[in-house]
């Protein structure tokens, strides 16, 4: 393969956005809107050329004896700093990356389009095409790269087109709260993943993700049994790196930036905080996985964070009223269900017929998450431009009046529970194996999600399309959306429907060898029956308006109430920032400031500003006084010359 | 005994120190010009005795003598107009009370 | 011989006493006078030097023009003998200070300074007899030639520069 359409499918999007960022302000909406779609098209028709050309081409380059290589199209030096030093630049072709490359773009081509529809009415129409370009073309690069210094150039890129676009209207207070908080928390998490990158290249002299992956025990050689705080400096420096996974993909304890993220235009709560960006996390263990399997702890630190992650979000999930912040939650819980999978898997494990199971099972997931919670944020997004509010409480019994939004929508809750023939089955089911075959603990733990995954997504279905119809339609009646934004719909529901068929893992594995997915039956069948029990109970709670919800809620009142306020970590965060950093720490920092620094440089200041003014007088523009200070000067300065001369 | 260079120059110097005394102290610009022309003359005077004393050969220091009187003149026409435009403008030659431009 | 220094005597007298006076006087009409005395003194000297044209020169434009000048402007602004506008001066003992710091440390450099014999000790005479009389005709060389010690370019420039005097005093002495 040459290297045009790989290189073209990083340049065009950042051309897209150079060009609708500098000229969008002559264009009108509609030119703009179409050059980023037809932009946004090419794009995905690039990366569908390559990936399948990777996929099925059966070329030596990509595919020997049956397992897929790992192939860098081009890499090139880009910085070099020392001789050890060297910042490359290039693109990287395995299977992840190009299952990547088609989730982002199909993603981004359908909210591309979507968005033509949703922000129709909205100012800055050319500036929002302008960034999600910029998003795209940072994705794209972020999943290509060859090394890991690359991956963090365009993680922090990433990072900015989420901050520009969560804050996109900026006359919002919350927006751009929001946007402080996404960036700022992530930032965090984003030092923790410079650290890690600065540690283990330390040792390894090397960024480059081939050279660590293909041999990770001479990662582990080279650190040499290094210590630190009681860990082996390889396990911090892996810990921190999955840091900034863990910002990015929002795990406890730095979850708390995305469900706010929600104040953002829903395609792009769609695209970035659903499908693509927030899955950078997994997408960085699975592409350092290898290396992750040397250190056991690093391992069980991912899969410790990833379950409580996803039992904690889901709990939330099922008291949140807004239905964006449902769908967060939602994803929070699914990225964690991920980062279990690839947690319990391995690179060989003993009396398990498969140990990379979990890698596998997890990409899958990724790929069908992407699609069916694209839809589901598309279709929020669909009712909510029909209905004006984020709020459940306002809608109800839509069903009639939105049947397009209504069907993909179940077709998107059905997808996420977990029945089958739906998506979401296949992969979760694989996940769920991958549980089970590394402890039963993780296994039941992880149904329980699943379960409770089923509970919260049918609630919110029911309290939107059955319950109770809201008075309000009498006057504003609700209706479909228009096509640019029911095509997606239309598009990524298909899409749901058939994704669990794909022979993903021929496709996709840890080793690029070909691995051949077979149902195990009694696990499929327990998730089965707990998602059907579970979808039974929101049936019964919330299909038609009755007080059981209620009921349940002053039940516990207790519990509700702290889900409800998702388990007061914000009040956490701004107890810590507020009291303990602002209040203590600060203050003395503070004090000292003011009082030593501040006063110095102002006694400097003083002291200047009375010299001058004493000495002002000088000044006087009097030229006699000139006259007479001249005079005396050079006569001291002759008598000075006089004296020592003598 | 013979007239030689130091009786020459010491009426130069009183001559230059009475025109910085004058220049200083007095007030009245006109007064102000004179010690002016007082300290310019002992400078022209020291031209003309260097040059007889040290170099009686040539004749530069006569030369630029000539050129300073010419210059003096020149400077000493525009001060008095200056201080006759003054004189018209606030009724006085007084040196402190020509700030008034400066409020 | 003699008749030089007692002329030399006179006339450095005459110089100190009247540039004295000129600073000291409260009337500014005989401040200019005093101020004439101490010109046309140096007037002298440069004949005494043997500076014929110099001497001619100090009396004419200084002594004549510049005098005139003066006294012109002071009758503008001053009514003769004024008994209400005495000359007024300020700081004067910061003048005092100044001006015999300077004149003392000026005259004791004056004759501690190393003199070459010979050279610095040269009596009036053997000076004049060292050099060539200064004729009108070497002058005029001097101011119309372009050689070395030539100065006919400096000449044309103080020809400009009286030019631009004579415009610039009027401009800003007339009425508007």
């Amino acid at each position: 393969m040459g290297i045009t359409l790989p290189i073209l499918i990083l340049a065009l999007p950042l051309f897209m956005f150079l060009l609708l960022g500098i000229g969008g302000v002559k264009m009108s909406r509609k030119v703009a809107g179409v050059l980023g779609i037809l932009g946004m098209g090419t794009t995905m028709t690039l990366a569908y050329i390559v990936a399948f050309t990777y996929f099925f081409s059966g070329d030596a380059a990509f595919i020997v004896d049956g397992v897929r290589q790992q192939f860098q199209v081009f890499d090139v030096t880009w910085l070099a700093f020392t001789e050890k030093l060297v910042v490359n630049i290039g693109f990287l072709l395995d299977p992840i990356s190009a299952m990547m490359l088609v989730v982002i773009t199909t993603i981004s081509f359908m909210v591309h389009l979507y968005s033509w529809g949703y922000m129709e009415h909205e100012g800055g129409f050319q500036r929002y095409y302008a960034f999600l370009s910029l998003f795209s073309f940072s994705m794209l690069g972020l999943v290509v790269a060859t090394n890991i210094f690359q991956m963090y150039i365009f993680w922090e890129l990433v990072g900015v087109s989420s901050f520009l676009l969560i804050g996109f209207f900026y006359r919002l207070p919350s927006a751009v709260a929001a946007s402080k908080k996404a960036f700022i928390v992530t930032r965090f998490a984003d030092l923790g993943f410079l650290l890690g990158i600065l540690t283990l290249s330390y040792f390894t002299d090397t960024f480059n993700f081939v050279d660590m992956t293909s041999n990770p025990m001479q990662v582990l050689t080279q650190t040499g049994g290094a210590t630190f705080l009681g860990a082996s400096v390889l396990t911090w420096a892996m810990v921190l790196i999955f840091t900034g996974g863990m910002g990015k993909s929002a795990m406890l304890p730095l979850h708390i930036w995305l469900p706010d993220a929600m104040e953002g235009p829903t395609p792009v709560s769609a695209l970035i905080h659903a499908a693509t960006m927030v899955v950078a996390g997994v997408y960085l263990v699975a592409r350092m996985f290898p290396v992750y399997c040397v250190v056991e702890a690093s391992m069980t630190f991912i899969t410790v964070v990833g379950a409580i992650t996803a039992f904690y979000a889901a709990v939330v999930a099922c008291t949140q009223v807004d239905i964006k912040r449902v769908l967060a939650f939602s994803t929070i819980s699914q990225i964690a269900f991920m980062m279990v999978s690839l947690g319990v898997a391995r690179d060989h494990m003993a009396g398990v017929h498969y140990s990379g199971l979990g890698y596998m099972a997890g990409m899958f997931h990724l790929f069908t998450h992407a699609m069916f919670k694209a839809l589901l944020f598309l279709g929020a997004g669909a009712l909510i431009h029909a209905v004006h509010s984020n709020d459940y409480t306002k809608m109800g019994g839509l069903r009639k009046y939105m049947p397009i939004t209504h069907w993909t929508f179940l077709i998107g809750c059905l997808a996420i529970a977990g029945i089958p023939p739906f998506s979401g089955f296949f992969s979760k089911d694989e996940m769920l194996a991958a549980m089970f075959g590394n402890s039963w603990l993780w296994g039941a733990w992880m149904t329980m999600v699943a379960g409770l995954t089923a509970f919260y997504m049918f609630r919110l279905y029911y309290l939107i399309f059955w319950w109770e119809e809201n008075p309000e339609y009498k006057h504003h009646r609700p209706h479909d959306a228009p096509w640019q934004m029911s095509l997606p719909l239309l598009i990524l529901a298909a899409v749901s429907v058939v994704a669990g068929f794909i022979p993903f893992g021929t496709l996709v594995t840890w080793d690029g060898a070909p691995y051949h997915i077979h149902l195990e039956t009694p696990v499929a069948v327990t998730s089965i029956i707990v998602a059907v029990a579970a979808i039974a109970l929101a049936t019964v709670m919330y299909r038609k308006k009755n007080p059981l919800p209620t009921k349940f809620k002053n039940a516990m009142p207790g519990l509700w109430q702290a889900a409800h306020r998702r388990f007061y970590w914000d009040e956490i965060y701004l107890f810590i920032t507020r009291k303990i950093i602002f209040g203590i720490i600060c203050t003395a920092i503070a004090w000292f400031d003011r009082h030593v620094i501040d006063a110095t440089m102002d006694a400097f200041a003083k002291v200047t500003q009375k010299v001058s003014y004493s000495i002002r007088g000088l000044q006087s523009g009097n030229v006699q006084a000139y006259v007479l200070w001249y005079f005396f000067g050079a006569v001291a300065l002759a008598a000075i010359t006089w004296i020592c001369l003598l | 005994m013979d007239l030689n260079l130091l009786w020459y120059l010491v009426p130069s110097v009183i001559m230059f120190c009475c025109g910085v005394y004058g220049f200083v102290t007095r007030k009245n610009m006109i007064a102000i010009l004179v010690s002016l022309e007082l300290i310019l003359n002992s400078a022209d005077l020291n031209f003309a005795i260097f040059n007889r004393f040290l170099f009686p050969g040539s004749m530069e220091g006569m030369v630029f003598t000539l050129f300073a009187i010419a210059i003096a003149a020149a400077e000493t026409a525009v001060a008095i107009a200056i201080i006759i435009n003054i004189y018209r403008a606030i009724g006085s030659t007084e040196v402190n009370e020509t700030n008034s431009m400066k409020h | 011989m003699v008749g030089n220094i007692i002329l030399y005597f006179v006339v450095a007298l005459v110089m100190v006493i009247f540039s004295f006076m000129a600073v000291k006087t409260t009337k500014i009409l005989r401040a200019a006078t005093y101020l004439l005395f101490v010109l046309l003194g140096s007037a002298v000297f440069y004949f005494q030097l043997g500076y014929q044209f110099l001497g001619a020169v100090q009396v004419a434009v200084y002594a004549g023009g510049i005098m005139v000048l003066f006294v012109f402007a002071i009758l503008l602004t001053h009514r003769p003998n004024d008994p209400e506008n005495p000359l007024r001066s300020h700081r004067r003992i910061a003048g005092v200070v100044a001006s015999v710091a300077g004149a003392v440390l000026l005259l004791w450099s004056l004759f501690t300074m190393p003199m070459v014999e010979g050279e610095g000790v040269r009596s009036l005479s053997d000076a004049l007899a060292a050099g060539p009389d200064i004729t009108m005709k070497m002058i005029g060389r001097a101011f119309t030639g372009t050689e070395k010690y030539q100065y006919l370019l400096p000449f044309e420039a103080v020809s400009v520069l009286l030019l631009a005097c004579i415009i610039g005093g009027v401009t800003v002495a007339r009425k508007r």
